[in-house]
């Protein structure tokens, strides 16, 4: 390819995790600006999260997995050739060329090419049904191979093994670890940590096979794998065999181009990550770091990445430097906490260890305390809570006795060690090396999140983080209440408490009991007793009895009310299907009482401009239509909306308005923490938007994919894949457990979004408990929803047939008949809008 | 300062004159209603769960709309406020004060329940 351009060119070899973080590393630094840009990419995708390639199999599509955002590339000018490795560095003519054919000049050559994973020297290694774990591609490849196997074997029972184990589950195979250690996850973890994590596995069905190695990989006629012999003289029986004993660095076009590399691999580095040619660097795996080891993690790749940055940016202050790195780890391997810190195994002269064990729940917990009383390190095995307060104390001597520090709490020990005893220059964050001084100068966690990174990588701080920001106050709802909102739900729900009152003075703060409350518990807790009405035995109506007084003006009229004290109104149209006479009624209502009227974004007609006691008569006209509350103004569900469908739409592959009327006419009326948006698209091209919804249903061949977490508004998000190809029953009860879910454990005015970002383990955590039922909830989940379903009346009907209800619907209480007179309208554009001159004519100015 | 009796009926204090406005019936604690006045301005009445009455202006004075009665009430350090249903400025019942801007407050009529 031609050079024309006179700015320095910077040539990436290798787009994995590492690469991609380099990228971001000099766009933060303004490089992208002053340098062209050149990345070659031998995998056909862009960088993606290849640590959690597992989660493919729990319903995260590749494109999920990517860590780029659509438009980094051009946003930075950065060009990336997907599908085309380097082959051959030129150091004489500094030049790159591709396989494809393209040649590179380079100004910097920066080299992430990572590694590849070790086969073992064993006959039989290279048959049909013999592969490796390391790219999606791989992955595919395993799962299409899979689809005619039974039993699998991974060959290797350290990290990536049981990655890969974990995968061979995930696709239902019959599976099989050896490991040629005594123990599983020999480097990370010791003995007893082994011993509870076998357990712990083989507790789910899988087969260990510890102190063995492979021989020879077995094939049939045909050359297919069908087993596998051991060094101890058995034989495995095996369809698949996945390599996974290992990686090796990938320094092949250094060693070509006489860089120098180490003895065992990995191009050599300084502290600046440069090769032994001044403008080559090399980072991440296949980097043989100043310290003299390869690291195979991703925090010291990032780390790396963060150094060549600097080094080529001629950061002059503070330019990072990179001479090794900790190796602690925390992993959720098979569903097992496992985490390793510091000094695991206890190398050091003259230490000590403090070791809790618990074989019943599979809990092993290890420190290993110096002569001088510091923690050096330590293995957490089956619970890992401890990692993030650990991790960072090693190297001092922990403010209480070590062995509280592995003891659960309750155990006999005083309060359990908490994060405000850090020191300051604790690093929480080992992902993003952030200290404990930088998250207290935060006052969010997603303000953390957004200005250090804390917390975006592994995740295994964010419960820390959590512990050291300010509390809003003591973390309860409001001024009247100490609890938070999901802990009030719980109290309603197993105390059955049916009034606020009566909670309020049994769980209110000591100067709040026996007052009036405020306006942010009230309504909260209205939505909590009304949510769970059906089960507490409560009609469940918002304008019964004390509940009454508990509802924002919008509930207690059960419309929308306006800037200038007029209410709008919107009836329910499921799915966005209307009839012509339907449609005939509502123009007819709106040009009767001369109502200014909208289509809104979620398929509905909205009615302006009625007076309150005008909207008792306006709904007699729609209840005898057929129409029914569309409870836009309470926090519950409000529309599903949909696309045309498979019925009409050529493209079609399921019937979206069928689905998008079910689910509207199944949950609405139902009250959450927040209101509730939905809706169903009959084939990938999305028109019905379902993406930007609480929870979204898209068609495909097979089913419906689940979409959960979505949301337009002010920070817009893109909702996660919950659950793939369900039929319509799976989808139902899915959805039925991810609400009742959600509405028992938001905050107030917490959106699915919100939710999912701030609940710990997030969208993963989600998909345990509604998919795996692993807090065994699920069964009450769908109960709670069944109630709701069974229990669900028309709000408006039943307020027009109670005239004790109605009798609230007047404009003044010793004038019931005169209208309010500050209500008045002007026209426009052949309709009304309110008149605000004449109401701010004394006001003070609104904001 | 009046309690609770069955019967009472809501009277509001315009100059000299209590004007008679509704039955307490008419008034659930924590939820107000609103009255015209015969001078054409209109009152927010509310009851809170002691069973004390209070009467403010009905005018929100941030956005002008006649619609305080509408919002709802509570209780902060002991004394009773409403929060706008529009911006949810509060409004201290007794005083008319605006608890988050000091320099604006609403009118306050004086209210008692008689038989």
């Amino acid at each position: 390819m031609p050079e024309t351009t006179s700015l320095p060119t910077i040539v990436v070899v290798g787009h994995g995790m590492v690469g991609q973080r380099f990228l971001e590393a000099l766009a933060k630094r303004g490089t992208t600006g002053r340098a062209r840009i050149v990345v070659l990419c031998e995998e056909p995708r862009p960088a993606y999260d290849r640590v959690r390639l597992t989660s493919y199999f729990s319903g995260r599509t590749p494109d999920e997995l990517s860590l780029v955002e659509p438009d980094f590339m051009e946003r930075h000018g950065i060009e990336l050739y997907l599908d085309d490795p380097a082959e051959t560095v030129d150091r004489t003519t500094r030049t790159v060329t591709s396989r494809a054919g393209l040649t590179f000049t380079y100004d910097t050559l920066v080299l992430a090419t990572g590694s590849y994973p070790y086969l073992p020297p064993v006959p039989g290694r290279d048959a049909t049904g013999c592969f490796v774990y390391r790219t999606i591609e791989d992955l595919l490849a395993i799962e299409e191979y899979a689809k005619t196997a039974r039993t699998g074997a991974v060959v290797g029972g350290g990290l990536l093994g049981l990655e890969a184990a974990g995968a061979l589950r995930g696709l239902r195979l019959d599976t099989h670890i050896v490991e040629f250690a005594p123990r599983l996850m020999p480097v990370q973890v010791d003995e007893g940590g082994g011993a509870a994590l076998l357990r712990t596995i083989e507790g789910m069905g899988l087969t260990v096979h510890t102190g063995v190695g492979t021989r020879e990989v077995t094939t049939d006629a045909s050359g297919a794998v069908n087993g596998m012999a051991l060094s101890d003289g058995s034989v495995l029986a095996a369809d698949l065999v996945v390599f996974s004993a290992g990686v090796r660095p990938r320094d092949r076009l250094a060693r070509d181009a006489g860089l120098r590399v180490g003895e065992r691999g990995g191009i050599a580095v300084d502290e600046r990550c440069r090769t032994s040619d001044p403008r080559i660097f090399a980072i991440g795996e296949c980097a043989l770091a100043a310290d003299g080891r390869v690291y195979g993690l991703v925090a010291p790749g990032y780390e790396m990445a963060r150094t060549a940055a600097d080094a080529i940016a001629e950061v002059a202050e503070g330019a990072a430097e990179f001479t090794g790195a900790d190796l602690s780890t925390k992993l959720k391997l098979l569903g097992v906490d496992v985490a390793s810190f510091g000094d695991a195994h206890g190398a050091a002269p003259g230490c000590l260890d403090v070791v809790y064990a618990d074989s019943r729940s599979g809990v092993y917990k290890k420190v290993v305390v110096g002569a001088d009383g510091s923690l050096l390190g330590g293995v957490l095995v089956g619970d890992a809570d401890a990692y993030g307060m650990l991790r960072p104390l090693t190297g001092s001597v922990p403010p209480v006795p070590p062995e509280q520090l592995v003891l659960p709490p309750g155990a006999g020990t005083p309060a359990a060690l908490g994060p405000a005893s850090l020191p300051d220059s604790a690093v929480i964050c080992g992902c993003h090396n952030v200290t404990k001084s930088a998250i207290t100068a935060c006052a969010t966690l997603p303000e953390v999140k957004k200005c250090t990174k804390a917390g975006t990588g592994c995740g295994s701080c964010v419960k820390v983080i959590g512990q050291l920001l300010p509390a809003a106050g003591d973390g309860g709802l409001c001024g009247c209440f100490p609890h938070t909102r999901g802990e009030l739900y719980e109290i309603v729900r197993t105390l059955r408490v049916t009034s606020y009152a009566s909670l309020l003075d049994s769980h209110g703060r000591e100067g709040a009991r026996g007052g009036d409350g405020c306006e942010i518990c009230k309504p909260a807790i209205g939505s909590i007793i009304a949510s769970l009405a059906p089960t507490l035995g409560l009609s469940g109506h918002v304008l019964d009895g004390e509940q009454a007084a508990l509802q924002d003006t919008n509930d207690h009229f059960l419309a929308n009310l306006q800037r200038n004290g007029s209410y709008s109104i919107v009836p329910r149209i499921p799915g966005g299907e209307i009839t012509p006479e339907k449609l005939i009624v509502i123009g007819e209502v709106a040009r009767d009482f001369g109502l200014y009227t909208k289509i809104t974004g979620g398929q509905r007609i909205d009615l302006f401009g009625a007076r309150v006691e005008q909207l008792p008569v306006i709904w007699a006209r729609l209840v005898a239509a057929g129409f029914e509350s569309g409870h836009a103004y309470g926090k519950a569900l409000r529309t599903v909306k949909s696309c045309v469908g498979r019925t009409w739409c050529r493209y079609g592959v399921q019937d979206s308005v069928r689905m998008a009327i079910d689910l509207e006419l199944r949950y609405r009326g139902l009250r959450a923490p927040h209101k509730l948006k939905s809706a169903v698209s009959g084939c990938a091209r999305e028109c019905a938007e379902a993406r930007g919804k609480d929870f979204g249903i898209i068609a495909t061949a097979e089913g419906w994919n689940l979409y959960v977490g979505g949301n337009g508004g002010a920070e817009p998000r893109h909702a996660d894949l919950l659950a793939r190809d369900l039929d319509d029953e799976s989808l139902v009860r899915l959805i039925d457990r991810f609400l009742m879910f959600y509405i028992r454990t938001a905050d107030r005015l917490e959106r699915t979004s919100a939710w999912l970002g701030r609940i710990e383990g997030g969208l993963d955590h989600v998909r345990d408990v509604v998919v795996n039922d692993s807090l065994g909830l699920c069964g009450e989940l769908e109960r709670l929803m069944a109630d709701h379903v069974t229990g669900y009346r028309d709000e408006w009907a039943q307020t027009l047939e109670d005239p004790e209800r109605l009798s609230r619907f007047v404009s003044f209480v010793n004038a019931p008949d005169a209208p309010d007179p500050t209500v008045r309208f002007v026209p426009e554009r052949d309709q009304m809008k309110p008149d605000l001159t004449f109401l701010t004519l004394e006001g003070v100015s609104a904001r | 300062m009046n309690t609770t009796t069955s019967g009472a009926v809501l009277q509001l204090l315009l100059g000299e004159d209590w004007l008679p406005i509704c039955d307490r019936s008419a008034l659930i604690p924590g939820r107000g209603v609103a009255a015209l006045l015969p001078d054409g301005r209109q009152a927010a009445l509310f009851v809170d769960r002691g069973g004390r009455t209070y009467a403010i202006d009905n005018r929100d004075p941030y956005s002008g709309a006649q619609v305080l009665s509408r919002g709802l009430t509570g209780t902060r350090d002991g004394r009773a406020f409403v929060a706008s249903p529009l911006l949810k400025q509060c409004f201290d019942l007794e005083t008319g004060r605006c608890l988050d801007d000091d320099a604006v407050a609403v009118t306050v009529y004086a209210s008692r329940l008689a038989h």
